[in-house]
C-alpha cells in the first residue's frame, strides 16, 4: 500500500470508507447485521456513503483515535475506537510506531552480537529475549551449555519475570488511576534492578546470556545478595494483596472486564497469563521444559474467570512462584563450574575480568596471546571480529516469558552471521485479542483490557 | 552588598529575568513521551527511590498543552516522527526538549531504515543524554543541567542580543556543587573564581 500514514488524519478517512463499504454490503444483504457490528440496517433506506450518521442508531457513533501518544495505551500503541455513546462498537489497533528493525540489524552482526539487539526488543524482559535467541542458536549449533550456565539463566529469567510483572502491575495500576500501586511496584522493581545490576553489571538490556553459556560467572557475594532480595520480596509482595487485591475500586474496574474465554484464547493463539486466566495450565516451563526447568519445584497458577482481575491475581501468584524458583537456584549456585561451553571454536577466548581500566580480557590471556602464541592471537582475533560459524539450518525455540510464549527462529546459511532471526513475541500475538476483549464494553474498560494484556510495544513492533 | 543591606528584613532584590527563569525551572512539567526502554527508566526516575518531585517535576503531563519539557525517552522511528513533531508543536512556549538515551540522541546502535538518526532531525534539542538506557541518576543530572540552562535564558530580545552567540556554561553538577570548585558559575568569559552568574 502506498498511502502515507500520519496523525493528521489521512488514514481515518480510509477507515471510514471501509466502514461505509461494510454498511453498503450489509444493506445489500438485507440488513442481517452479520458483519459483527450488531448493526441492522433497514432494507428500504437507500444507502448514502457520504452520510455515515443517517440512521438513528449511529447518531452518536464517533470514531476516536487513542494514541499513539496516550498515557493509557501502555506504550506507543494506537487504538482506533468506534464508539456509540460510551460503548465500544469496534476497536482496531495500529502498531509499528516502535518498529526498530532489530531482526534486520542482527543479519549484519555476528551471532554473539545479535544478543545485544534482541535484548532490546521486549525491553521489560531482556533476559528472556537473550535466552530464547541463545537457545535457538545453541540448537542450531547442536551444543548444550554447562549446568551452571543454565542455573544462572534460570535465575536471571525469574528475576526478570518479577521485575516485568511489577511493571505490568505498576503501569496497569497507573492507567486505572491507582498511582500508589505504581509507586509501590516501582519501589520493588528497583530492588530487582539493583540485584540485576550487581549480578550482570547493567540494570536493563544486559546481553549477559550469550550463545554457549553466559558472559561470565556471577560476582562474589551474589548468593548473599540474592538471599537478601528474596527476603525483601517475601515481605513486600503481600503488601500488594493489602493494597490492591481486595480493594473495592480495583475490583470494580477489573472484575468481569476484558473477558476472553478459553475457546477465544485457543483460536487467537493466546499464551501466558491471559491463557492461564482462562483455565488452561499451559506454561512452557512445565509443558516443554528448557534450561532444566523440569528439575525445579514450582506451580503453574491458573484461574478460570478469564478477566482482568484474574490476570492481575495470576501475575502476583507468578511472582511468588518465581521467588520459589530463585530460592532453589541458590543451592545450585554454590557448586562452582564453567559457565561457557568448552568448545574453543565457540566460546569467548578469554575469561573476562576486572582490570585497572574496567572490564576486559584477563591479563594472563593477553600475556599469552601477545607474547607467546601467534596462533592463539590469530584465533582470538578471528573469533572476536568475525565470530563463530553456525552450520546451515534452522532452529526454533519457544520459552515462557512473562507475557507468554516467546519464540525465536534462527536461520543460518553456514556463515558467521544469521540469515534470519525472527522473534515470535507473545505481546504481538496477544494484542490481536484486543477487539475480542473490548468490543461491546465501555471505553474505560479498554484501558483495563490493554493493561491486562500487558503488551510491550518494543516486543510487538521489534 | 549595596542597597540590599540597607533594606529591612523580608525584602529581596532580584531581576525579573531571574524571577521568571526561576519559576520556569522550579516547576517544569514534562510531557509523558515514553517510547521504549528509556521510558521505563524515566518512570523509575519519577518513582519513589529517585523522586523527581524533589525538583518539582513529579507530575508528568499527559496533555502536551500543559507540558513544557518533552523528554524523548527511546528510539524514534520513522512512523513516530510526525507524531512527535505534532506533540512538540502542541506544547506551549517556552518549551524544552531532552533527548534521553543514545537512540533519541543519534540513532545509537539502530543505524537502519526504521529509526530516525537523532530526534534533532525532527525537533530542536536542548539537552542530549547518552546511555542505553541512562540510569535515573543520569537523567536527573541532565535535568539539573537543563535547569541551569533555563536559569540562564535571556528574557527578551534585548537581553538575547546582549548575549548573542554565547552559550550557557554547563558545568557538571558534581563540579559545580563540589567543595573544590574552581570553575566560575555563570556565563562564559567570566573571570575564574568570580561568581557572576545566578545562584540557586
Amino acid at each position: 500500500m502506498s498511502s502515507t500514514y500520519t496523525v493528521s488524519g489521512g488514514d481515518w478517512s480510509e477507515l471510514v470508507d471501509t466502514i461505509n463499504a461494510d454498511r453498503a454490503r450489509t444493506v445489500q444483504r438485507g440488513g442481517d447485521g452479520a458483519d459483527g457490528t450488531g448493526l441492522v440496517m433497514p432494507d428500504n433506506e437507500p444507502f448514502d456513503p457520504t452520510d455515515s450518521g443517517s440512521d438513528v442508531e449511529s447518531d452518536e457513533r464517533i470514531i476516536v483515535n487513542m494514541g499513539p501518544q496516550h498515557p493509557s495505551t501502555h506504550g506507543v500503541l494506537r487504538l482506533i475506537l468506534e464508539l456509540e455513546g460510551e460503548t465500544v462498537v469496534q476497536a482496531r489497533c495500529v502498531i509499528g510506531y516502535l518498529h526498530t528493525g532489530i531482526e534486520k540489524n542482527t543479519e549484519f552482526r555476528t551471532w554473539t552480537q545479535g544478543v545485544t539487539f534482541v535484548t532490546r526488543a521486549d525491553y521489560l524482559s531482556p533476559a528472556f529475549n537473550e535466552a530464547a535467541y541463545c537457545l535457538a542458536v545453541e540448537k542450531a549449533l547442536g551444543i548444550t551449555v554447562p549446568p551452571r550456565a543454565d542455573v544462572i539463566r534460570v535465575l536471571l529469567m525469574e528475576l526478570t519475570r518479577i521485575s516485568s510483572h511489577l511493571v505490568a502491575l505498576g503501569t496497569g495500576g497507573m492507567e486505572l488511576g491507582a498511582l500508589t500501586g505504581m509507586t509501590a511496584a516501582f519501589r520493588e522493581r528497583e530492588e530487582a534492578l539493583h540485584l540485576m545490576e550487581y549480578l550482570t553489571g547493567l540494570r536493563m538490556n544486559m546481553a549477559f546470556i550469550r550463545p554457549g553459556g553466559v558472559q561470565q560467572d556471577l560476582p562474589e557475594g551474589s548468593i548473599d545478595r540474592i538471599t537478601e532480595f528474596i527476603k525483601v520480596m517475601d515481605a513486600r509482595l503481600p503488601e500488594y494483596d493489602k493494597l490492591l487485591t481486595g480493594q473495592p475500586i480495583w475490583k470494580a474496574r477489573m472484575e468481569g472486564v476484558g473477558v476472553l474465554p478459553l475457546e477465544g484464547c485457543m483460536q487467537l493463539g493466546i499464551t501466558g497469563p491471559m491463557l492461564r486466566s482462562a483455565g488452561l495450565p499451559w506454561d512452557l516451563r512445565k509443558t516443554m521444559p528448557y534450561c532444566g526447568y523440569e528439575t525445579y519445584d514450582f506451580e503453574v497458577p491458573t484461574l478460570t474467570e478469564a478477566d482482568c482481575y484474574a490476570r492481575f491475581k495470576l501475575r502476583i501468584a507468578e511472582m511468588h512462584e518465581s521467588l520459589k524458583i530463585m530460592r532453589q537456584t541458590l543451592e545450585r549456585l554454590r557448586e562452582p563450574g564453567p559457565v561457557m561451553v568448552g568448545d574453543k571454536k565457540i566460546a569467548w577466548p578469554a575469561q573476562l575480568s576486572i582490570g585497572a581500566d574496567g572490564m576486559g580480557n584477563s591479563l594472563e590471556h593477553i600475556r599469552t596471546i601477545m607474547g607467546q602464541s601467534m596462533e592463539a592471537l590469530i584465533h582470538h582475533f578471528k573469533l572476536v571480529t568475525e565470530g563463530f560459524t553456525v552450520p546451515a539450518g534452522q532452529a526454533y525455540v519457544g520459552i515462557e516469558n512473562p507475557r507468554g510464549e516467546l519464540g525465536c527462529h534462527v536461520v543460518s546459511t553456514g556463515g558467521t552471521r544469521p540469515w534470519r532471526v525472527h522473534l515470535r513475541d507473545p505481546g504481538f500475538v496477544n494484542l490481536q485479542a484486543l477487539p475480542a476483549l473490548t468490543e461491546g464494553s465501555m471505553i474505560a474498560d479498554v484501558v483495563a483490557a490493554v493493561a491486562s494484556i500487558d503488551p510491550v510495544m518494543g516486543g510487538v513492533d521489534r | 552588598m549595596g542597597l540590599e543591606e540597607k533594606l529591612p528584613n523580608g525584602i529581596v532584590l532580584t531581576s525579573v529575568e531571574k524571577l521568571v527563569n526561576w519559576t520556569r525551572k522550579a516547576s517544569m512539567f514534562p510531557a509523558t513521551f515514553g517510547l521504549a526502554c528509556c521510558a521505563i527508566e524515566m518512570m523509575t526516575t519519577g518513582a519513589p527511590r529517585y523522586d523527581l518531585g524533589r525538583f518539582g517535576m513529579e507530575v508528568f503531563r499527559a496533555s502536551p498543552r500543559q507540558a513544557d519539557l518533552m523528554i524523548v525517552a527511546g528510539r524514534v522511528t520513522q512512523k513516530m516522527a510526525p507524531v512527535l513533531r505534532q506533540i512538540y508543536d502542541q506544547m506551549p512556549e517556552p518549551k524544552w526538549v531532552l533527548a534521553m538515551g543514545v537512540c533519541a540522541s543519534s540513532g545509537g546502535m539502530f543505524n537502519n531504515y526504521a529509526v530516525v538518526q537523532g530526534v534533532d532531525h525532527v525537533v530542536p534539542v536542548d539537552m542530549y543524554l547518552p546511555g542505553c538506557p541512562p540510569r535515573p541518576e543520569m537523567l536527573i543530572d541532565a535535568i539539573l543541567k537543563l535547569h541551569a540552562k533555563v536559569m540562564d535564558d535571556p528574557i527578551n530580545a534585548v537581553r538575547a542580543k546582549e548575549f548573542e552567540g554565547q552559550r550557557t556554561d554547563l558545568v557538571a553538577s558534581s563540579v559545580r556543587y563540589g567543595k573544590d570548585r574552581t570553575q566560575p558559575i555563570g556565563r562564559p568569559g567570566a573571570e575564574p573564581g568570580v561568581d557572576v552568574g545566578v545562584k540557586w
